[in-house]
């Protein structure tokens, strides 16, 4: 059995971010396997711009974006391996996986990064009534049929669910010459940023309904038309304020999951808010040598943010293989979300051992307005940030310092909360 | 004087910018860096837009090849600028940069490749 220093599974931005800083640090006996006939991941049909703001400085497209990783990682001769789908992953980091090329194959890995993304939530987990015609498609799905394969996809289009996806798909079928008819979501509020509620709804006059949703579908061999309700403060459906449209396509952008079967088995600790492993400051799930970054680990608005997280993960998962030190019980602190905060990425952090500062990022349950983002170390304020607009389809972040815990070794529990500003 | 509400559009931070147009006066509240107060003085006397798209590639593994307009334009020229796209055609090899259309509908801006794409192996 071949053995390697670090895997990384997923060829994505995580995982190439994840790669290049891992080699950066010094690890060169490293893969990464991907199950597509490509790298990039889910960049390649991100057609649209928006991307790299943070890491490049300027506006790039998905393809842009992914295409310096690419170029970066195969620069560095960091090997990967295409078309390698990973069946298992055992808890003595053993590797499993399929390729066309190799059959079936099993490494070992001192340290693995799990990078596998997300995937979106298909209808089956939304309850919609009706039959099952064609025409229904998840926003991603749509997203590379038409961006990767060319196909038009639909005429006449319902979106239910405004994540960006939703919202990006509903400018680009307009520009295809589609008539995306109105975007319902669930939710009093939308999900997706706020520029592309500007840039994909608004400049087209697409109307965004919300606290609606789809209550009947039409049509049994393709989609004829859907039936949107208002919903109440309980999000049922109000009898009396059906409105029916007729389309042949309706869009489904209602959330992303990440995909975390292979973490499951191989025993790590998972979070029930963010559907990912828990992990520490250095992105390290509570099985030593297995780290995650990325949307598997919990999901992103922003690439820029994913590819900095996973560079950590990298970095991280380098020193673990290299230096045995780094393989010693810490002692860890948990950070809890309360108030408003749903949930804290990382969970625990090391203080010993950690860097100088370890960036928190969070997400809040509702929208909030002048309010503020607090620190509390075992129930002493350390920090407050007001904050104009706390949205939950908009990731936070707080980043604690190491000299902050200079007057508390003994500390027990960290607290990010939002508060009355 | 006249007062607009819009959110910028630069970064996905999204800012609630606040614009007072007076005469030839503009002034920008709310924004958190320089591109904001740029976006809105555009935005309430020449909006434009980046457009994205794809064209259909011939000879390569893929169908299509993504491509945008080098940089951005009129938002009355959006779909005059689609309509090109359209009809547009790549042959493989392509690299990012390739000029795709030149002076897509008159904007005087190209529509490049934004994506590498290799013959049919």
């Amino acid at each position: 059995m071949k053995q390697y220093d670090i895997v990384v599974i997923g060829g994505g931005p995580a995982g190439l971010a994840a790669a290049i800083s891992a080699k950066k640090a010094g690890v060169t006996n490293l893969l990464i396997l991907e199950r597509d006939s490509t790298l990039g991941g889910i960049l390649n049909q991100c057609i649209h711009n928006g991307f790299g703001l943070h890491t490049f400085k300027e506006e790039l497209t998905g393809p842009e974006y992914a295409s310096r990783f690419i170029a970066e990682a195969k620069e560095m001769e960091i090997p990967y391996q295409l078309g390698a789908m990973v069946l298992s992953v055992s808890p003595e980091k053993v590797i499993t996986y399929m390729s066309k090329a190799e059959g079936l194959v099993q490494i070992s890995a001192k340290a693995i990064i799990l990078a596998m993304g997300c995937r979106e939530r298909p209808r089956g987990a939304l309850n919609i009534p009706g039959f099952r015609p064609a025409g229904i498609y998840s926003a991603g799905t749509a997203q590379r049929l038409m961006n990767i394969e060319g196909y038009s996809v639909g005429k006449e289009v319902v979106i239910l669910g405004s994540g960006d996806i939703g919202l990006i798909m509903a400018r680009r079928m307009t520009l295809e010459g589609a008539k995306v008819k109105v975007v319902a979501e669930l939710m009093p509020y939308s999900g997706g940023l706020k520029r592309n509620i500007v840039q994909c709804l608004n400049d087209f006059d697409i109307p965004l309904l919300l606290s609606h949703t789809v209550v009947g579908i039409d049509g049994k061999d393709r989609l004829t038309g859907v039936t949107i309700a208002k919903v109440d403060a309980n999000r049922q459906p109000i009898p009396g304020t059906e409105i029916h449209y007729d389309c042949d396509t309706l869009l489904l952008s209602c959330g992303l999951i990440p995909e975390n079967e292979l973490t499951k088995e191989i025993g790590v600790g998972m979070n029930r808010v963010t559907s990912g492993p828990n992990v520490d400051d250095r992105l390290q799930t509570d099985v030593p040598g297995v780290f995650a970054c990325g949307n598997v680990l919990h999901v992103h608005d922003l690439v820029d943010y994913v590819s900095s997280e996973a560079a950590l993960a990298g970095a991280n998962a380098a020193k673990y293989v290299l230096d045995e030190s780094e393989k010693a019980n810490a002692h860890k602190v948990v950070i809890k979300a309360e108030n408003g905060v749903r949930y804290t990425v990382p969970q625990t952090i090391d203080i010993a051992n950690m860097s100088d500062s370890v960036t928190v990022r969070f997400r809040v349950g509702d929208i909030y307005q002048n309010r503020a983002v607090c620190v509390y170390y075992d129930g002493k304020k350390i920090s407050s940030r007001k904050k104009r607009v706390l949205a939950p389809g908009e990731m936070e972040q707080v980043i604690l310092k190491k000299n902050s815990f200079a007057d508390c070794p003994e500390l027990s529990e960290i607290v990010i909360c939002t508060e009355e500003a | 004087m006249e007062v607009k509400n819009l959110t910028c559009i630069g970064c996905p931070m999204g800012c609630s910018l606040t614009v007072t147009i007076e005469c030839d006066n503009i002034g920008v509240e709310g924004n958190t860096c320089p591109r904001g107060a740029d976006y809105a003085k555009k935005e309430v006397t020449n909006p434009t837009r980046i457009v994205t798209s794809s064209v259909r590639v011939i000879g390569a593994d893929i169908a299509r090849v993504s491509v945008k307009t080098a940089s951005d334009i009129p938002k009355g020229k959006i779909f005059a600028c689609m309509e090109e796209i359209c009809k547009a055609e790549m042959q493989a090899p392509v690299a990012i940069g390739d000029v795709v259309i030149e002076n897509c509908a008159g904007t005087g801006v190209n529509v490049i490749a934004t994506k590498n794409v290799s013959l049919k192996k």
